[in-house]
């Protein structure tokens, strides 16, 4: 008995061998394109003077900001630019966040509504908003709504105290006087007492069924405590009000005019999108749910609560956080209208003066990068978390 | 089971009392002049070709769809708009689905505990021995941890049987349980119904399945546009029926 | 359903022998109630009025308030934009009411159209405009033939075409720079050009992200995710002022196509995500069966497994076009003249200053349009791919 002889395939012909060769290939060209890339960048930089590497950071950047989260002045250095456009980016995008679920909500569960007129006009909005360019809606709040406004001496106000004209919104700003810890310190008991009330109502109804009104009690909590140590502790708050000081106001807080326009544009656009995220995902759960939850006798609350809204969620969330993602991303667009976020400090004025194109922009794209790369992570966990078991 | 049914007042009074029901969709006129009793511990089944108005009918009588005109009373409500009233109905009134219903974010158990939870406001070890022993009755009590999503659909069938009984219901509805299931899934969730029927459940059954009518059911209607064409106790119904559409449906699904 | 003949053994009509189990069965085949309409007014104005706006007090109180905000909002909206508005004339002098002058667009509409293309040589805007709508109209109209090569014409014919006779310099065109090109015209040259490149470049970054290939695989991973991480302004401030760096310095970079790389990769990585759901979406037995076929790679992937993936997203393909489309209006950032561009350059005009709101909601309108038109097109998409086919 002889084995037959075993077949060659000659190495060419196989797959993996082919796989092999056209990653190493691939692998060769990226190889040689970076290396000419690098080369290319260091002979140009070379002839424009400018050093490479992270050094400049230390330097003085010598110009001013007009709004700062941190002490910041001309004599700070770029390191210190960089995290001041960080913070306003993470202002601007934490309220445009806030005012975009909340527009977006509102807005969804309207087109929902049995009511005509009031499902028609929430289509309209989001039809008029998420059809118009953000960029183009930034600029028209800037230019022709907010750079409308009179002057500071023409001011529109609001009982003496709240100032709009075309340097910004200006409000009165709260000074704590000697005895406001105790309010602060009484939100922070309210709030633990509420989270122990949660805990508690959960224990009583598991044990004997009761269910107690946790969220009336809840609010009344965390809104009565602090007022009524606030009283109690004789008022210890003083307002800074805003007063006309010549052509300009002295006092209270403003808030400029770049960052109203941004934050009003950034939410009503992002709250079109939402909105449509909202409606789809409540429309998701099937009618057969609702059904069922009303034939065993879940009142309407509930079935909202307990049957409704997790499973549309369950849709919701992660769109609902690649929103998020991009209203962070378009806020760089404060470039165009000078709110000094990031992009326009850092990859704008910064860069000009430098020219550290590389190192800035990889700096700059590596924070945004970090943000959609930590969300994206933490959805991955929900998603995970929330996937529903199948066979 | 017998015991619940008789809580309600006495057994003189019936427990669904249907009275010149009239629904329209739009201007589709779907249930007409509808009048029906059913009696503590009687169990019916409703047959008719599709779109008949058979499940629209059932569906009313726990207020799924609205009615616009006649009078519909369960276990002595008369059923109004208003909400507590017509939430009281359905706390006494179980329902099965034709496709389940189950919800999919809940395991077996809570999907049994969820209605003893909030509506009934019990404790939560009462509501799941509860719930356990419906689902030893359905015998599917070893899956209660798992999701519906992991369940045949006969399996998950039972514990939408289990689901509704966990209230103690009165009457129980049946929307074509057994349309939605493979062949031999059809059995093992007509012996839980069978068993119900047994122990004196009040029952009304919109189905296809002709032997489970022979088998347990007290009368057998027969529904055409919107009208109940014909009804009588199965014997007479499938061996002498009286209308030409009863004889031709009943040629058509008996005589394959 | 076959026709049976009734058993000949029952008469039709039976004698009311036995009691009747309920009272209510007296109905027998003859007496079939005809249907009657609706009792309440479910139908004409009357009734759809009280259905749908005062169904409930509660909801009677809602239709109050919303026409409320709607009158509120919409008349002084309506008087200025319309009623109020000034339309004919040239110079500013023409602005005369109270309302809007649309004198403002109407006296730079050529530029806003061409930007500062010469005027002598607009005609050949005028071609490639009309040979795209006619390419557009021809895929949009699905009773149309040869749908595949115009597809083809689309994706390469027409580019090239367009950059011959845009950019000139040959066959006796003279040749217009691209720093001339502006307005609506750069606008949709950066779109389509987008739009063309985008699309191959992400199906094959989602051939790529489903490799058997590790080293394939991670690096369009990486590609895709990257471009999705950073927003497109530093894109466009990378293309503008890092891409320099990275070519020898003798080579004259245009500016426009360097905005148009950075436009092309950005949009790419977006489009991979669209069509890999597509491609998640056939079913594992249309590539087992085209392999049992014996076809290699890239016949199972051009033949079978893309033209239904990509049938099954187009409404994502559509609405990354618009998302596309809406930030083509970013190149402002990076000084090149698109519509919006042009617009706002024309708000600093000494003759013409105060004109932003008329300036702004025109751009707004002119986007818009091409938007909203673009996402009905996807829904209608939507719909016929829902009813089968």
């Amino acid at each position: 008995m002889s084995t037959p002889p075993i077949e060659r395939t000659p190495l060419w012909r196989r797959p993996a061998f082919r796989a092999l060769i056209i990653q190493a290939l691939l692998l060769a060209g990226l190889a040689a394109l970076i290396a000419m890339m690098i080369g290319n960048a260091l002979t140009n930089l070379e002839a424009r003077g400018i050093t490479t590497g992270f050094d400049f950071l230390g330097e003085r950047a010598g110009f001013s900001i007009p709004q700062t989260l941190i002490d910041y002045s001309g004599d700070s250095s770029y390191a210190r630019t960089f995290v001041v456009g960080l913070l306003n980016t993470l202002l601007v995008s934490g309220l445009g966040i806030l005012a975009a679920t909340l527009i977006g909500f509102a807005v969804g569960i309207a087109r929902l509504s049995p009511n005509w007129l009031l499902a028609r006009l929430a289509a309209a909005f989001v039809e008029t908003f998420r059809n118009i360019p953000l960029l183009v809606q930034i600029l028209f709040w800037y230019f022709a709504v907010l750079q409308a406004l009179p002057s500071p001496r023409q001011s529109m106000s609001l009982l003496e105290a709240f100032f709009l004209n075309v340097r910004g919104l200006i409000v009165p700003a709260p000074v704590p006087e000697p005895g406001f810890g105790l309010t602060q310190l009484a939100l922070v008991v309210a709030i633990l007492a509420v989270v122990a009330l949660g805990i508690y109502a959960r224990r009583l109804q598991q044990r004997t069924g009761k269910a107690l009104p946790v969220y009336w009690l809840g609010s009344a909590l965390i809104i009565g405590l602090p007022l009524l140590v606030f009283v109690a502790s004789g008022i210890p708050l003083a307002w800074d009000v805003p007063s006309l000081k010549g052509f300009n106001f002295s006092g209270g807080i403003t808030v400029i005019p770049e960052l109203m326009a941004l934050w009003l544009a950034l939410s009503i656009y992002t709250a079109s999108f939402i909105a449509e995220i909202v409606r789809s995902g409540i429309q998701s759960v099937p009618k057969g749910q609702i059904e069922a939850s009303r034939a065993i006798g879940l009142p309407g609350n509930i079935t909202l609560r307990k049957v409704v809204i997790p499973q549309a969620m369950r849709v919701i969330v992660p769109q609902l956080t690649s929103q998020y993602l991009n209203l962070i991303k378009n806020s760089s667009l404060a470039t165009a209208i000078g709110y000094p976020d990031l992009v326009a400090v850092f990859a704008g004025t910064s860069l000009n003066q430098t020219g550290q194109a590389i190192e800035i922009i990889a700096m700059t794209m590596a924070v945004y990068l970090t943000i959609s790369l930590v969300v994206s992570a933490l959805m991955n966990v929900y998603n995970a978390r929330t996937l529903l078991k199948e066979r | 089971m017998s015991a619940q049914a008789a809580t309600t007042a006495d057994s003189n009074t019936p427990m669904i009392e249907i009275d010149g029901l009239n629904k329209w969709y739009g201007d589709f006129h779907v249930l007409r002049d509808i009048d029906l009793t059913v009696q503590p511990g009687e169990r019916i089944v409703v047959c008719g070709p599709s779109g008949s108005g058979k499940s629209t009918l059932i569906r009313c009588i726990n207020h799924l769809e609205e009615h616009q005109q006649g009078r519909i009373t369960v276990g002595g409500v008369h059923m109004t708009q208003d909400v507590k009233r017509i939430e009281q109905i359905r706390r006494h009134v179980g329902m099965v689905f034709q496709h389940f219903n189950l919800f999919p974010h809940l395991s077996v158990l809570d999907n049994c505990c969820i209605a003893q939870t909030w509506v009934q406001k019990k404790p939560r070890r009462e509501a799941e021995a509860t719930a356990m022993e419906f689902l030893e009755r359905v015998q599917i009590a070893d899956q209660a941890h798992k999701y519906p999503g992991q369940l045949s659909g006969g399996q998950q069938q039972r514990v939408a049987i289990a689901r509704a009984l966990c209230l103690r219901p009165e009457v129980m509805l049946f929307d074509e349980p057994t349309s939605a299931l493979d062949p031999e899934m059809i059995k093992e969730v007509l012996d839980v119904m069978i068993e119900l029927a047994r122990e004196g459940m009040t029952m009304l059954c919109v189905t296809h399945e002709m032997g489970f009518a022979k088998t347990v059911a007290d009368r057998v209607i027969f529904m055409d546009q919107g009208q109940i064409i014909e009804q009588a106790p199965p014997q007479e119904f499938f061996n002498n029926p009286r209308s030409e559409r009863t004889q031709l449906f009943l040629s058509q699904i008996l005589g394959h | 359903m076959t026709e049976r003949p009734t058993p000949p053994s029952q008469s039709p009509v039976h004698p009311p022998s036995e009691p009747e189990v309920a009272p209510a069965a007296a109905s027998t085949e003859h007496s079939m109630i005809a249907a009657r309409p609706a009792p309440v007014a479910r139908h004409g104005v009357t009734g759809w009025l009280r259905s749908r706006l005062f169904s409930t007090p509660l909801n009677s109180v809602v239709s109050l308030i919303t026409l409320a905000v709607l009158v509120w909002a919409l008349s002084p909206l309506v008087q200025w934009a319309l009623i109020d508005a000034d339309w004919i004339g040239t110079t500013r002098e023409a602005c005369t009411g109270e309302g809007a002058c649309w004198v403002f667009i109407s006296a730079r509409f050529e530029t806003i159209v061409y930007g500062f293309y010469p005027e002598t040589e607009r005609y050949r805007v005028d071609i490639t405009l009309a040979l795209l709508v006619a390419t557009i109209a021809w895929l949009m109209i699905p009773r149309l033939p040869a749908k595949r090569w115009v597809v083809i014409f689309a994706l390469v014919g027409f580019p090239v075409i367009a950059w011959l006779l845009l950019l000139g310099g040959h066959f006796g065109l003279p040749a217009v720079p691209t720093r001339e090109w502006g307005g609506l015209m750069l606008t949709l040259t950066v779109a389509i050009v987008g739009i063309v490149g985008s699309l191959p470049l992400g199906v094959i970054l989602a051939l790529g992200r489903r490799s058997q290939m590790p080293l394939v695989r991670s690096l369009s991973v990486v590609f895709i995710e990257f471009w999705r991480g950073v927003p497109l302004i530093t894109v466009l401030f990378m293309a503008s002022v890092m891409l320099p760096l990275f070519v020898p310095s003798e080579v004259e970079f245009d500016k426009l196509l360097r905005a148009l790389i950075g436009i092309m990769f950005f949009w790419s990585a977006y489009m991979a995500e669209v069509v890999r759901g597509g491609l998640q979406a056939i079913p594992r037995g249309q590539e087992e069966a085209a392999k049992a076929l014996g076809l290699g790679y890239w016949r199972r992937m051009g033949l079978i497994i893309l033209p239904q993936a990509l049938k099954l997203v187009i409404p994502g393909i559509v609405n990354t076009f618009i998302a596309l489309f809406k930030d083509t209006s970013l190149v402002l950032i990076i000084g090149l003249f698109d519509l919006l561009a042009i617009i706002r350059a024309g708000l600093t005009d000494t003759n013409w200053l105060g004109f932003a709101t008329e300036g702004y909601v025109f751009a707004a309108l002119m986007f818009w349009i091409f938007c909203f038109g673009m996402s009905r097109y996807s829904q209608y998409i939507e719909r016929r791919l829902h009813t089968g086919h």
